[in-house]
């Protein structure tokens, strides 16, 4: 086998390691993968092609559902054949809401969960923010709770069609 | 729950520095070996992180007081000569600017509030004011650090934290404390009482069976 062909062939192995760690869900929102995320970082699947590194970054410092996407990934790459798998928790470059996918966006609206806005990473002290309502659209929404079901959203109530629902955080 | 909320962000982010300190340290100890094995002595944080709840005036209080000088610190340590703190300080940053946010919408809700949470927050502040002078203090170990650009003097954030303080005191109808005796110790090891109780409870199955994992 030439260089060339062995190049192609981890090449595709790696292309198929990230869809499968990639393909892995949140364990706090289930519509989500961490690829949608955007905290899935990199992988790379050494010469020999059983090993996979996979680079994962938490959205906030203290997430609990590292540790469970973590085992995840791993059983999910091991059931595929990789037969050593690393996950490296990365903290630089921080995380932020701006690398949601447009595919994440959506479905998180689909489930009822308001995006983060794209570029509203920072909520400056006092600063007034809008949410849309991820129900009926409504852009008459109210916060009822800055901190809510999990470290990365916030509970807002829909002053329109009357719903309660969760937003998730600009960072 | 925006509590419990708080408290994930800074147990992260504890988490992270003690990971850290361990690999730098390389006597083969991990997070744990600092988060449960360490006594009252060999802790080194400011008095005022271990002052008591108390009512929820003088919780929040204490979480605004120190998020207003933890928001800048981690802030500027963004740009530490050691890539991990600097990468820590970048997610903690935009937590603890959450936290500041949250914790003085609430002392102006309270300042501003109805007579009885004003003097609830009214006391809150006279209880806590003297813990916020060491905030600032650095020991040799920060000016160690300091000198080669890994950490930060904490001097340089006095203006910072005072302008945030006094702005959100101004909204909330409080008088800004005169600084009179400042309470210090706890960059020594030389705590309140408080802290030994929260580490009877904190490290009790740790030190009940050593090793102990879920």
């Amino acid at each position: 086998m030439g260089a060339g062909a062995t190049a192609g062939h981890v090449e595709t192995l790696e292309v198929q390691a990230w869809r499968i760690a990639g393909d892995v869900a949140d364990p706090e929102i289930p519509v989500l993968t961490i690829a949608d995320l955007g905290v899935l970082r990199d992988v790379r699947v050494d010469g020999d092609g059983d090993g996979v590194e996979v680079d994962i970054t938490p959205t906030y410092s203290g997430c609990p559902a590292m540790a469970m996407i973590a085992i995840e990934i791993e059983v999910a790459l091991a059931k595929a054949g990789f037969a050593k798998v690393r996950v490296n928790t990365v903290l630089a470059p921080a995380w932020t809401t701006d690398w949601m996918s447009e595919q994440g966006r959506r479905k998180l609206t689909e489930y009822g969960i308001a995006p983060p806005q794209k570029g509203r990473g920072r909520r400056a002290l006092f600063g007034i923010e809008t949410v849309a309502c991820p129900r009926c659209g409504s852009a008459d929404t109210a916060e009822i709770a800055a901190f809510g079901s999990t470290s990365c959203k916030s509970l807002w109530r829909c002053n329109g069609c009357r719903e309660p629902f969760d937003s998730f955080k600009c960072h | 729950m925006a509590l419990a909320n708080m408290g994930l962000d800074h147990i992260g982010q504890a988490r992270s520095l003690y990971s850290h300190a361990a690999a730098i340290e390389g006597a083969g100890h991990d997070e744990d070996a600092f988060a449960f094995l360490r006594d009252e002595r060999a802790y080194r944080n400011v008095l005022l992180v271990e002052q008591p709840n108390g009512d929820f005036a003088c919780t929040i209080l204490r979480q605004f007081l120190y998020a207003a000088f933890a928001e800048p610190y981690w802030r500027a340590m963004m740009g530490s000569r050691d890539a991990i703190l600097a990468a820590i300080a970048a997610k903690a940053e935009k937590e603890m600017a959450y936290h500041v946010r949250h914790s003085a919408e609430w002392v102006i809700r309270l300042g501003d509030g109805t007579a009885e949470s004003r003097a609830r927050i009214v006391a809150a502040i006279e209880a806590l004011w003297p813990y916020t002078g060491e905030l600032f203090e650095a020991d040799e170990a920060d000016q160690a650090v300091i000198e080669e650009g890994i950490g930060l003097d904490p001097l340089t954030l006095q203006h910072a934290w005072r302008d945030v303080v006094a702005r959100v005191f101004a909204q909330a109808t409080l008088p800004m404390p005169a600084d009179g005796h400042m309470r210090k110790g706890g960059r020594r090891g030389h705590h309140s009482e408080h802290l030994g109780h929260m580490l009877a409870q904190m490290q009790y199955l740790q030190r009940a069976m050593p090793g102990a994992s879920w």
